[in-house]
């Protein structure tokens, strides 16, 4: 039916495998301990289980359902970032412009205009905003509005929409295909998220940076990422053209910069006194809550790939 | 038919744009009065607001909750006093002229025993966005024939950027919904609208979007 290939198609069951292992883990421990409140823990496995369903559901569909659907990610990352921070009223216009970078961002990548799709917004965005700013005319408080806007579309447009253009690379692993780039991108950046965790909560001493984030520690920064150098080096040359080398050095890339995207929107939590950014997957927060790793991960990801093989 | 009219309107239009175009952080869902009579008390800074707490109703229950506003404002042209009375369902109060209260809140006293929810914005005006303004006491007089029914408050916090008052254009912004615990009435008036006046300003310790909105200099 559909034309998966058969790479990427394993990647997918192992996953959803991975999935039935966790449900089984939280049923026995609810046996174990009836009483204690595992509502948290629940919410997110379920959620898990959406978003695994909502994800590969659209990958296997089409190229253009993948990108169209990257693009909702970055407008409902992009709201979230402007709901929580500081913005005037008098840039209500302003961020109207930033909204409307988004489907021209994710035309570039339909069209694989790839150059366009590089500069538009460091360039033509950053760019235009503030031009449009000055026509709105209010002075006070202009560095730090354009400051953060641009800030919030580079992290949320220009960075996630580079999942979507891994799509468009000419294939070079025929078995894995476009969508095993995304599958290995997504699946070690959320590998990490959970490596660093286990590590941190089983031998976790040292605080990394107490004033940001008091729960990570220098034994699961480490042990993350040891653990997913590791497992990227063996899965990379089958869901990527990555050699085992290469693979290796994409591990560790990825989990030391998903560790500092995550920090990153942490601070800006921090700052803001709120611990989520939202509420729109129960058990895990916002949208940025959940792809804040993947923010940092994704375009140095496409980068290094880039590099070595186009 | 009205009732036709109404669940197409929330189910086709509302309902999409406060999904997406919009988005929710609702707090409390749970202590949102599920059935009448109840009165919701909310803040106002917006169109939206209304709207915002319609929808988190489902389809099947709009047509129990019916916003109390203002005739001079939504009578004002035969198309907006269809729109509102018709398809909105409101029940339109005459702010000026004040004589007899029990008969200025006679269509109120009506839809609460007939098992309806009231949404009521004390403050009266939608005002500077994201500023509480001081409540008006009708509130009060309202509830004191009634002194039984379930009063809610809500914070809605963030739409008074995504649509404030004199704006036509709507601009994507998550917004918080927090609902708070049932408010017992107190005989005396001022300390009624100060228990209400209170309840909203705890309320907005829990948005998520509270420390977003910068005032502009005049």
């Amino acid at each position: 039916m559909f034309d998966i290939p058969l790479h990427s198609l394993y990647m997918m069951l192992f996953v959803v495998g991975l999935l039935i292992i966790a449900s089984f883990a939280r049923w026995s421990i609810k046996r174990k301990k009836p009483h204690a409140d595992h509502t948290e823990l629940k919410q997110r496995i379920q959620s898990w289980w959406w978003m695994i369903a909502i994800l590969f559901g659209i990958l296997v569909a089409s190229d253009t359902v993948s990108i169209v659907f990257f693009a909702l990610l970055s407008f409902l990352a992009l709201k979230e970032f402007f709901s929580i921070m500081p913005t005037r009223q008098a840039d209500r216009r302003i961020l109207l412009w930033a909204y409307l970078a988004i489907p021209i961002q994710y035309y570039w990548v339909a069209t694989e205009w790839y150059g366009m799709f590089l500069i538009f917004i460091p360039i033509y965005v950053f760019l235009f905003l503030p031009m449009r700013a000055v026509f709105v005319g209010e002075t006070s408080g202009f560095i730090r509005s354009l400051g953060t806007i641009h800030w919030a579309v580079m992290l949320s447009v220009l960075c996630i929409s580079h999942i979507a253009y891994l799509l468009q690379l000419p294939v070079k692993n025929e078995q894995a295909g476009g969508l095993g780039l995304v599958l290995f991108l997504i699946f070690i950046t959320q590998f990490n998220d959970v490596c660093q965790y286990i590590w941190g909560k089983t031998l976790g001493k040292h605080k990394i940076i107490p004033k940001v984030s008091p729960k990570k520690t220098w034994e699961g920064f480490i042990g993350g990422v040891i653990t997913v150098t590791i497992i990227s080096g063996m899965l990379a040359p089958y869901l990527t053209p990555l050699t085992t080398g290469q693979g290796f050095i994409a591990g560790a890339l990825i989990a030391i910069s998903g560790f500092i995207g995550d920090v990153v929107i942490s601070s800006v939590k921090r700052d803001l006194a709120i611990k989520d950014s939202g509420t729109l997957i129960p058990g895990h927060g916002g949208l940025l809550d959940r792809v804040d790793s993947l923010i940092y991960t994704a375009p140095l990801f496409f980068h290094f790939l880039y590099y070595t093989h186009y | 038919m009205n009732r036709i009219l109404k669940i197409l309107f929330f189910g086709l239009f509302i309902k999409p744009i406060v999904l997406l175009g919009l988005g929710l952080n609702v707090f409390f869902k749970f202590r949102l009065p599920q059935t009448g009579p109840a009165i919701i008390v909310a803040n106002h800074n917006s169109h939206l607001d209304t709207m915002v707490l319609m929808s988190l109703y489902p389809l099947s229950q709009i047509h129990r909750v019916r916003p109390v506003a203002a005739a001079d404002y939504f009578l004002a042209n035969r198309y907006i006093a269809w729109f509102s009375l018709n398809v909105i369902g409101i029940i339109p109060i005459t702010r000026s002229q004040i004589t007899d209260k029990t008969v200025l809140f006679d269509k109120c006293y009506q839809a609460l025993d007939n098992g309806d929810i009231l949404l009521i914005f004390p403050e009266g005006s939608r005002g500077a966005p994201e500023q509480l303004s001081a409540l008006k006491k009708g509130i009060y007089h309202l509830v004191k024939a009634r002194p039984d029914v379930n009063v809610v408050p809500v914070m809605l916090h963030g739409l008074g950027r995504a649509l404030p008052k004199g704006e036509a254009i709507l601009v994507p912004f998550n917004c918080d919904v927090v609902i708070g615990e049932s408010l017992p009435f107190i005989e005396d008036s001022p300390r009624y609208i100060a228990s209400i006046s209170d309840a909203l300003n705890t309320l907005l310790a829990l948005c998520l979007t509270r420390q977003a909105v910068v005032e502009d200099d005049e």
